[in-house]
């Protein structure tokens, strides 16, 4: 990590942010274990974890077997009885076997139990594409659980935010998805402020603001997004880009706070299209704001075909870019 | 194996390997047993009454739950159940009136009226919460155990309990496996009653001793006959000690049976024959228990009768008393999503 001109702040890219929040984590409440697979001496395939097991030891760096349903499941008894558990998907799609833990267990323990028990669990994953991971290490898991009240999902794009909202996961009295955009770990780097600070799960983030389009992504596109509208301003089009990253709760004000002014709305995410995140997002739009609106939304995702290749032309086919991301708002900006 | 040492009340009691339980404590498994039979089967009459939608039944898992509860030290041991356990939570402390206002869904019941019944939470009882899907409470008693070894609470152990179609999901392997590695203080409970629903065991599994199951993990596997009361406490009470001295889980197999139908809604008659029921009734342990502590001179007829009095007012003044509570108000449905609200939207 380099450290910035500021005394106040270091430049981290976002699986550093991850790693340091992590350990300062670890380092300031014992209650905080971590549980996964090849997170011990491996470090975590990443390297997120690497020498935290020397430092913690392996009663708090828990190398699990590979078993995804009970990685979640013990963390969650462990929640229930007082720890403070980071559980870890190696990869987003090797989620699906915890499914039951997640859905049905823990964003059920608080209102099962009418709070008798609770269950204040992490449960980070690398996901998306973009990097050759062909069909079982480039998903989008976000809209599979979004559906669930009692989760809150999170998946921030900027190395600042991964720390404001890793922390604010860890605090957190209920259980917390924490997505991390994979292609972004060594991609995106960024000022992280130093010492500790979270951001308020729930709260979008107006990146750019702009009169004439609002943009509302998360993740990986939303720096495709930014890149996008920075094209458009040299033609003087006025692009107002929101990053969400909170799925769950969602930010409805500054939504409707930027589609009364801007009048348009273009959604981009890297989960397909039907029943995404951007479905719900236009319905939103459509009940509160539709006499707001001079353009039908737009959702530019990705296609309905169950994943994107391993060879090149059919994972570039699936992506988006900054390239069809510009056309898009230009098409948009001037309906 | 030792022979209890006390002299028998009567002169004509015949002695029998109590592993140490006293006359007292024998008298509570007896009483662990009715209560159960009684508040379940109230659950019944209420359900055929029409005043609530649904009731299970536990029938033929007396014995298991009576001897696993005075295994289960009040106050330091947590307990995963599983949906058939009345007779264990009883037998922890739950109370008969918990045991109406969960039958008849009332506010003040533990879940606010939320879960089916016999889906207790009781932190201060050390009772889970559970869901009704099978085995998904078995990671969670593995990570209980695991908070337990962490903090080094010496002396503590965690008591999870299961039917033995839960035997066949990935949930249970994962746990087991994962708390043999650990070796934390843990016990894995398998109240086999031979069948899930419909299905018989000899659909679930080729090797009927699940027991055996154990080797495979690297931990001990017990055996015992789930219709004998104490020999169910000696198995679990040995399994807890040894968990509770940072010697690891254990398996333990009670073979037991169900009498009744899985649920209210559900008709036996379908799947299996009125023979093969009658013929296992003939092993009943609730009768069987309460002979030996006849034959024993530990509680004699008259004693019985008055306990099982005792038992049906206790349940009858439960029953009013819960039924004359309240429902939950419909805006009780938002509470305690979260800690913090309820709303998808911010």
């Amino acid at each position: 990590m380099a450290v910035s001109s500021s005394a106040t702040s270091t430049v981290m890219n976002n699986v550093e942010a991850v790693r340091a929040t992590l350990y300062e984590a670890m380092k300031n409440d014992d209650r905080t274990v971590i549980i996964g697979e090849d997170v011990g001496p491996r470090g975590n395939v990443f390297l997120i974890t690497k020498d935290f097991i020397n430092e913690f030891g392996a009663e708090r760096v828990i190398d699990t077997p590979i078993a995804e349903a009970s990685i979640v499941g013990i963390a969650v008894g462990m929640a229930m009885e007082g720890l403070r558990p980071i559980a870890e998907i190696q990869f987003a799609d090797f989620i699906y076997p915890a499914f039951n833990q997640i859905v049905g267990e823990a964003a059920k323990t608080r209102y099962r139990s009418n709070g008798e028990y609770t269950c204040p669990l992490v449960i980070r994953t690398p996901y998306g594409g973009g990097v050759r991971g062909a069909l079982s290490h480039s998903v989008s898991i976000e809209a599979l659980f979004y559906h669930v009240p009692g989760l809150k999902i999170v998946a921030p794009a900027f190395p600042a935010d991964v720390k404001g909202l890793l922390n604010a996961a860890i605090d957190d009295p209920d259980p917390v998805m924490f997505l991390e955009h994979k292609k972004t770990y060594r991609l995106i780097k960024g000022e992280v402020p130093d010492g500790h600070y979270t951001i308020p799960i729930g709260k979008a983030n107006v990146l750019k603001e702009g009169s004439q389009l609002t943009v509302v992504s998360y993740g990986l596109y939303v720096h495709w997004a930014l890149e996008a509208a920075q094209q458009l301003q040299a033609d003087n089009l006025s692009v107002e880009v929101i990053d969400l990253r909170s799925i769950r709760p969602m930010d409805r004000t500054t939504i409707l706070n930027s589609v009364e002014k801007t009048r348009k709305l273009l959604i981009v995410h890297e989960d397909n299209k039907f029943g995404g995140i951007g479905a719900e997002i236009s319905a939103m739009v459509a009940e509160e704001a539709l006499f707001h609106l001079d353009a039908p939304i737009r959702r530019l995702c990705a296609p309905d075909v169950p994943a994107m290749g391993y060879a090149l032309p059919l994972e570039e086919e699936y992506m988006s870019s900054p390239a069809k991301m510009a056309a898009a708002m230009r098409e948009m900006v001037r309906f | 194996m030792s022979v209890h040492n006390d002299a028998p009340s009567s002169a004509k009691a015949k002695a029998f390997e109590r592993h140490g339980l006293s006359d007292a404590q024998l008298i509570a498994m007896f009483r662990i047993m009715l209560a159960q039979r009684v508040l379940e089967n109230r659950g019944f009459q209420l359900n055929r009454q029409g005043k609530i939608p649904f009731a299970s039944a536990s029938e033929g898992h007396e014995a298991v739950q009576a001897g696993a509860a005075m295994a289960f030290e009040r106050g330091k041991d947590i307990l995963v159940p599983y949906y058939r356990d009345l007779g264990l939570e009883l037998g922890i402390g739950l109370t008969p009136y918990e045991v109406l206002l969960s039958l008849f869904a009332r506010a003040a019941d533990h879940s606010a009226g939320r879960q089916f019944p016999h889906h207790y939470a009781n932190r201060t009882l050390g009772l889970h919460t559970i869901s009704s899907v099978i085995a998904a409470q078995l990671p969670h008693a593995v990570g209980a155990a695991y908070a337990l070894q962490y903090r080094k609470e010496r002396g503590r152990a965690v008591l999870v309990t299961f039917g033995d179609g839960a035997t066949s999901e990935g949930e249970w392997h994962e746990s087991i496996n994962f708390a043999a590695v650990h070796a934390l203080p843990i016990v894995f409970l398998c109240e086999n009653n031979e069948w899930a629903i419909s299905t018989p065991l000899s659909k679930q599994t080729a090797q009927p001793d699940l027991y055996k199951r154990a080797e495979g993990y690297g931990i001990p596997g017990v055996m015992v006959d789930g219709m004998d009361a104490i020999a169910c406490y000696a198995a679990v009470k040995e399994a807890m000690d040894r968990a509770r001295c940072g010697g690891g889980p254990t398996l333990v197999e009670a073979k037991c049976y169900r009498f009744l139908s899985h649920t209210t809604d559900d008709d036996d008659r379908t799947y299996r024959s009125r023979e093969e029921v009658v013929e296992r009734r003939k092993s009943d342990p609730v009768p069987r228990f309460e002979a030996l502590l006849a034959e024993g001179g530990i509680l004699t007829a008259e004693d019985a009768q008055a306990l099982k009095r005792s038992i049906l007012d206790e349940a009858n003044q439960a029953t009013d008393r819960a039924e004359s509570m309240p429902y939950p108000l419909p805006q009780d449905l938002y509470d305690n999503v979260y800690a913090d609200g309820w709303q998808p939207w911010r």
